[in-house]
């Protein structure tokens, strides 16, 4: 019997790089010979583009309204086979405005359970949009599904605002289902003292920085030819990267914490105690630069 | 076996067998964990305790047995009271399906009305689809001359835009341009169904008279002496309208009945099948703008359909359910102050007559104590009436009645000797009345059909007024309104007060010295 399934998932805040981020990521973990599924549960569908090379355009919600309804679908017309071997499925889901992509979600992550999506797969890997703005998009961290939660964050305030309240959600269902927050990925945006700051804020969140995923140029000329830097520049110091963020996770084993989420005024302690706020320069609130 | 094919029970019968008898016995013994008879008996005291009582009022987190709807219930209600309307519930099939039972088992009457039948895929993507198809399906397959769209819980935690998924409908051909589809976003979570009753009135209004949602120029207001009417949410609808109807005729007003559900909920049986009958014509409905004055029978129930009405110009007159002599005296009198037309002798006598009758009774009404519960307006009409006859309104109670409401029935309290015991509960359920009425006992208890677990739990006989009323046939036929409506809530108190008398009574040699043939 093949080892037990490992259920991930990465979440982060909007345009951080989790998609980017975590394709690379799996691409390394395929390359250690694991089979992986790919679950992208944005409805923007774009989870999966390095791996295919290409936008999916058969998401399951999308095949869905052509057929009708979701019990109309057959699972090999939404499995898509990319590098390595790498199994992917997008959701999809409504136009920006309308409907409802959280419900799109759970109907998706329910068809794929229900047809057996993961049979055969040593991790599934559910890359999910932006914040925990609903229960849809929580449905990766009900239980039984994802145990470990990697949240991509950088040093900028809003990342680790988001990176917060997704601990939070994580909190939430860490007590009734088995969740556990695996560990942050601090993505580089060449922030003050960024590396100082994500290992504090990781600190503080009761979990460890698993990996600091130093700025290349080289991501965006993969990106730019729809590739993983693990395809594209295979023995470059950025693969190197995500090869070690990859051998991280999987010795990590399913481990992780429960997080202990803090208040918006604790968050703002901390970047003041590092300087990037300062202390009772309330004056500097809502003023323009060069004032 | 008890039965074959000779001798079919029926289920009063069957499940009385012995075999059935032993086949529970088994059930609860295997598979229920009973607890001890001694054990249930000590928790069913408990919960009839002031201790109890007190846990209970401090509830917070949890509703027992509301005693109200959805919006969409009234939304439904409201739009069959016009003319050849399809109501078109966007959302979910068993919703709709609801909506239809309730009404069809309260009336004895068939209720057609159509859902867009929203599944998982519209729940992702939106129900513009379903709109589409259904607006084309239901103009098709009904030919209505409005379709009258609200909404169910689904497409409104979604967002579903009516007013463009409409227009859009209309663009695909699925109606022509012209044709009416008011609209209103009826969600289910929100108020209950006469907040529903309200937004549907509204948007069927704003339709006619703003100009068709951009599509036609507004109306301009060319006033005229006619006096619109609305009923609002009503279980007795039929008997209700139809004594307006005759109150008007007889002063010689010249009315608008608006969302008139009188003959929808009364269609004859004569050979041919009616989906549609009577209700407000939609040249009626634009013209009713030009009416000197709208009554609004319920305030509760046209919230915000009257001061709708006031901004574009009339006078409007919200009443509370008006049961009795008062309540008619106040309808009456205001209907004349709008109209200018002077109150007829004949209603004088009808009056008279109403008094006189309440003058003959008085003596068994006179300090009888009761508890009751329903719509806001009918608890505020019931609460006048009881004052009005000597009796007291122990218990006024209604879920989705508000603070202001109970301010209002409050006001009646103050105003009437009889009214220094009783209390009003705004917000609160069945369960709490049950409480109530353990702790503070009273004579008879006013409420819809799901008081008769309140009556079987507590002893307290049940006098059926509101809705729905599903186990007792026909009284919607008989108003409750006017002078001989008020006639029918007397003879409806008496004759439970009689009946409750003669059981008391009839222990022969013990005590049937007063089980009399005169009361």
């Amino acid at each position: 019997m093949a080892a037990k399934l490992r259920q991930i998932a990465f979440y982060g805040k909007g345009g951080i790089g989790k998609s980017t981020t975590s394709q690379n990521t799996l691409a390394a973990l395929a390359e250690m010979g694991q089979k992986i599924l790919i679950v992208g549960c944005d409805p923007k569908a774009d989870s999966t583009r390095l791996i295919l090379h290409s936008k999916a355009q058969d998401t399951v919600l999308s095949l869905a309204a052509e057929a009708g309804s979701v019990e109309d679908l057959e699972l090999e017309d939404v499995m898509k086979i990319g590098y390595r071997d790498i199994r992917c499925v997008e959701s999809g889901g409504p136009e920006p405005g309308v409907g409802c992509a959280g419900r799109g979600v759970i109907t998706s992550i329910n068809f794929l359970e229900e047809n057996g999506a993961y049979d055969g797969a040593d991790y599934v890997s559910y890359d999910v949009l932006g914040d925990v703005v609903c229960g849809g998009f929580a449905m990766p961290i009900r239980e039984n599904k994802a145990q470990e939660i990697y949240i991509v964050m950088s040093g900028e305030m809003m990342a680790m605002y988001a990176a917060n309240n997704i601990s939070k959600g994580v909190l939430k269902y860490a007590n009734s289902g088995g969740v556990r927050l695996g560990g942050l990925i601090c993505n580089e945006r060449q922030t003050d003292k960024e590396l100082e700051l994500a290992e504090a804020l990781a600190g503080k969140l009761g979990t460890k920085l698993i990996h600091f995923v130093p700025r290349d140029n080289i991501v965006q000329h993969a990106e730019l030819r729809r590739m993983t830097v693990l395809e594209y520049a295979p023995d470059s110091k950025q693969a190197q990267e995500y090869r070690t963020l990859a051998q991280k996770i999987h010795a990590n084993a399913g481990n992780g914490s429960i997080p202990t989420p803090i208040t918006m005024d604790e968050l703002e302690d901390m970047l003041m105690e590092f300087g990037i706020m300062q202390k009772e320069d309330t004056s500097v609130i809502g003023k323009a630069a060069g004032m | 076996m008890s039965q074959n094919v000779e001798k079919v029970l029926d289920h009063f019968k069957l499940f009385r067998e012995p075999e059935y008898k032993e086949m529970f016995k088994n059930k609860k013994e295997n598979f229920e964990y009973p607890e001890s008879d001694e054990k249930l008996v000590q928790v069913r005291d408990w919960t009839k305790s002031w201790e109890y009582r007190e846990k209970n009022f401090a509830r917070e987190a949890l509703t027992v047995n509301p005693a109200k709807a959805c919006q969409p219930l009234g939304a439904v209600f409201a739009a069959v009271g016009f003319e050849s309307t399809m109501p078109f519930v966007h959302g979910s099939q068993g919703c709709v399906a609801y909506y239809r039972s309730h009404l069809s088992r309260h009336f004895k009457e068939p209720s057609s009305c159509v859902s867009s039948s929203m599944t998982e895929d519209a729940a992702v993507f939106g129900g513009l689809n379903n709109m589409i198809d259904g607006l084309a399906n239901t103009y098709a397959m009904y030919k209505p001359k409005m379709i009258a769209v609200s909404t169910t819980c689904m497409a409104e935690v979604i967002g579903d835009d009516l007013n463009a998924f409409i227009k859009t409908s209309k663009e695909k051909g699925s109606v022509p341009e012209a044709f009416d589809v008011p609209f209103a976003h009826t969600p289910a979570f929100v108020g209950s169904h006469i907040t529903g009753y309200d937004n549907a009135l509204k948007g069927i209004l704003a339709h006619f008279w703003d100009g068709k949602a951009g599509t036609v120029p507004a109306l301009v207001r060319q006033p005229n002496n006619k006096v619109n009417f609305i009923g609002g949410f009503d279980g007795y609808t039929v008997g209700n309208t139809r004594e307006i109807k005759r109150i008007f005729d007889l002063m010689g007003v010249e009315y608008t009945v608006l969302a008139d559900t009188s003959d929808v909920f009364d269609t004859p049986t004569d050979g041919e099948f009616r989906m549609y009958d009577g209700g407000t014509t939609l040249e009626d409905t634009a013209a009713a703008l030009n009416a000197v004055a709208t009554i609004s029978m319920q305030e509760y129930c046209t919230e915000k359909t009257l001061p709708f009405i006031g901004e574009h110009g009339q006078q409007v007159i919200a009443l509370n359910s008006p049961i009795g002599v008062a309540g008619t005296d106040k309808l009456l009198m205001e209907l004349s102050r709008v109209t200018g037309i002077a109150i007829p002798s004949t209603l004088e006598k009808e009056r008279g007559r109403l008094v006189d009758a309440i003058a003959d009774s008085s003596a068994h009404l006179h300090g009888k104590k009761f508890a009751l519960y329903g719509d806001p307006d009918l608890c505020l009409g019931l609460t006048s009436f009881l004052l009005e006859l000597g009796a007291e309104p122990i218990h006024v109670l209604a879920t989705n009645g508000n603070k202001q409401w109970a301010t209002q029935v409050q006001a009646l309290f103050d105003a009437s000797p009889f009214g220094k015991d009783c209390h009003v509960y705004a917000g609160k359920d069945l369960w709490h009345m049950r409480s109530l009425l353990f702790t503070e006992p009273v004579d008879f208890l006013i409420g819809n059909t799901y008081g008769k677990y309140l009556e079987r739990d507590t002893g307290t006989p049940l006098i059926r007024m509101g809705f729905p009323v599903f186990d007792r046939h026909h009284h919607h036929r008989y108003p409750i309104w006017g002078y001989q409506g008020g006639m029918n809530v007397l003879v409806k108190l008496l004759d439970k007060i009689f009946d409750e008398m003669d059981k008391d009574t009839s222990g022969i040699a013990t005590t049937d010295y007063s089980f009399d043939i005169i009361r």
